[in-house]
């Protein structure tokens, strides 16, 4: 991989992040009433002072002004004031984004762990008892919804037998190894939830994707060649069948972003996901705002990873 | 569209068998498509199954006749029992008569965001599958923009910041509903959009097509009789699955208190509603879970079979 590829990837990804800045913008824009300015609505402030803070706010403007001036602050880091919390949006933001990444990255791994080898079990013996069964508690997987499922684990493990916390806590008094096992406690509920959704249908596509490379010549040339059955599976199918998988991944990340969002929220985990949540509960829309397009980014971000990896994964991609 | 799918499929069954009893008789397409159907098991039990929770949800007002709002204290959080099936909840309320009219707004709100996934997937689809060059372009850049945006934060964002002036417009249930709809839909046309365009491309160059122009055929009959239908069967495919995740996407919404109002019992509020009361009353999270997930795996099911029925060279 060159790194001429790397640097007209990161080109690429600037114009989807003006985008999806300009579909939030629109939102914004389009939504009744000034979500901008909760004081310019205010009953309590005069006609004329109102009619200046808008002239000062800038409301008035043409539409694409005041999208200049908003992506502008939005990429200074000026993203407001939270109006709950009060503090700035980008530190709340910040101080909740940790908790967020860990869950989805550890759920992720998970996900990957569990549904590499289903999958290639699955597509190395296909229609065998074990591809049935593999297949069917793969759509089991995917028709839970996370919020049910969660509900289920915290019915079983924590009421039932008592096993595990239900509520995720940060204040957590204990140092060194204490500390790892009761953070380590409080995760696996809502990892495996999240884990198990996105393997379910991780699985398929590892399948699928095997399936296809397994009957390619070079597979058989190996074969001939004497190699073990395993070897052939492991160093020369699964390397390559991974490749179109990489991308299947980074395009399910939206969607493991709204299951985060449920996840965080069953389980009272302090990260970005319940934050948007109460946010929009409780009317707060600088965070709501910043949250949504702290989201977008990550995604943003995700793509091009996965686009990265797959041009490390295979060289013969090069950019057109 | 694809709503009308099972209804033809059952219609041909009969037809479907008598050609399997005299091969020399010529076999139509969709009684081929249901002969395919018909070997993946578990989609033709998922039909059952569907078509029992349907006909449960549709017919069960009729015979179940408890009011969803009758309030009684007296037998509040009581387990499943003869007066109470499925038991009822903090207010005492009847929980199946509320699940069958939760079953109502949830199925309609998966088939009716369907409905607007699949006709703008299509129109978009179609567009940029026949206009090619730079149209296809700029259309195919939104459909990637789409589809990386985070869709359930704008979700909610969406439904945060327009709730109250649908609300004002069409009433509180309606203007939900209507929101509801538009945004799942309008948040789900892409994979429809980017499949209808793939077959349009390689339709428009096929000698049927040619033919067809040739005989002097405009543009719009070509699309609408000639290369539509026969790109349809992986439409199809997508909009059942489209209705499963758009029942999954409204109950998530109510799940987060975001989506119908409290007296609006969708599968997906009750369950808002009773994960606070887990340990002292499963039953009330419980049924509402089975029957979300119930509808939403035998849908998958039965959009696998189809898969299998309708386009055949797929291995997914």
């Amino acid at each position: 991989m060159s790194r001429d590829y790397l640097f007209r990837r990161i080109l690429i990804a600037i114009p989807s992040l003006l985008g999806i800045s300009l579909v939030l913008f629109t939102v914004l824009a389009l939504a009744p009433g000034d979500p901008f300015g909760e004081l310019v609505t205010n009953p309590n402030v005069p006609a004329e002072i109102r009619l200046a803070l808008r002239a000062k706010f800038g409301l008035d403007d043409p539409v694409w002004i005041r999208y200049v001036r908003w992506l502008n602050a939005m990429l200074q880091g000026d993203w407001g004031f939270s109006f709950t919390s009060r503090m700035d949006v980008d530190t709340l933001i910040m101080q909740r984004l940790p908790t967020t990444v860990a869950v989805i990255g550890a759920a992720q791994i998970l996900a990957i762990v569990v549904a590499i080898p289903v999958g290639v079990l699955a597509a190395t013996r296909p229609y065998s008892l074990f591809d049935q069964i593999a297949n069917t508690l793969a759509f089991v997987g995917f028709s839970l919804p996370t919020f049910f499922t969660g509900l289920l684990l915290i019915l079983v493990f924590s009421i039932q037998l008592d096993w595990l916390p239900f509520v995720y806590r940060t204040d957590i008094r204990a140092s060194g190894w204490q500390w790892w096992w009761e953070h380590i406690r409080q995760s696996i509920m809502p990892v495996t939830v999240l884990g198990l959704f996105q393997g379910a249908s991780l699985v398929r596509y590892v399948r699928s994707s095997v399936l296809d490379v397994i009957k390619l010549d070079y597979v058989t040339t190996a074969r001939s060649k004497g190699i073990g059955e395993p070897k052939v599976v492991t160093r020369h199918v699964v390397r390559n069948a991974l490749i179109p998988v990489v991308t299947l991944v980074a395009l399910q990340m939206p969607v493991v972003f709204g299951g985060a969002i449920v996840t965080e929220q069953i389980f009272r985990i302090p990260g970005i996901g319940s934050l948007l949540i109460s946010s929009i509960l409780a009317n707060d829309t600088p965070v709501v705002m910043g949250v949504t397009f702290v989201f977008a980014c990550l995604v943003v971000l995700f793509n091009l990873i996965a686009d990265i990896l797959y041009g490390w994964l295979d060289p013969r991609i090069t950019f057109r | 569209m694809a709503g009308s799918i099972p209804a033809s499929l059952s219609a041909d069954q009969a037809t479907g068998a008598a050609a399997t009893d005299r091969p020399s008789r010529p076999v139509s397409l969709a009684g081929e498509a249901w002969r395919r159907f018909r070997k993946h098991r578990l989609a033709v039990v998922s039909l059952i199954v569907l078509a029992l929770l349907i006909a449960a949800v549709g017919l069960g007002p009729l015979l179940w006749k408890v009011p969803i709002n009758d309030i009684d204290f007296g037998a509040k959080l009581r387990g499943p029992s003869l007066g109470h099936p499925f038991g009822t909840d903090d207010l005492g309320q009847d929980l199946l008569a509320r699940l069958i009219y939760g079953g109502r707004i949830s199925i309609a709100v998966g088939l009716a965001a369907m409905f607007v996934a699949v006709t703008f997937g299509v129109m978009i689809g179609a567009i940029a599958g026949m206009a090619s060059g730079r149209v296809d372009a700029v259309l195919m850049w939104i459909t990637d923009l789409f589809l990386s945006l985070p869709q359930l934060p704008l979700l909610l964002l969406v439904i945060y910041l327009f709730r109250d002036t649908l609300k004002n417009l069409l009433g509180l249930e309606m203007g939900v509903f209507v929101l509801i709809v538009l945004v799942i839909g309008g948040l789900r046309w892409m994979p429809v959009a980017r499949l209808v365009r793939a077959q349009f491309l390689s339709l428009r160059e096929k000698e049927f097509v040619e033919a067809a122009r040739a005989l002097g055929a405009s543009r719009i009959r070509l699309v609408i009789r000639h290369i539509l239908p026969n790109a349809m069967g992986p439409v199809i495919v997508a909009g059942t699955i489209d209705v499963a995740a758009a029942i999954i996407a409204e109950s998530t919404l109510s799940f987060l208190g975001l989506g119908f109002p409290p007296d609006v019992p969708t599968w997906g509020r009750v369950l808002f509603d009773a994960k606070d009361y887990l340990d002292i009353a499963p039953h009330w999270a419980l049924f509402p879970g089975a029957a979300i997930f119930l509808t939403v795996l035998s849908i998958n099911f039965i959009g696998d079979g189809l898969r299998d029925a309708l386009d055949p060279r797929r291995v997914l």
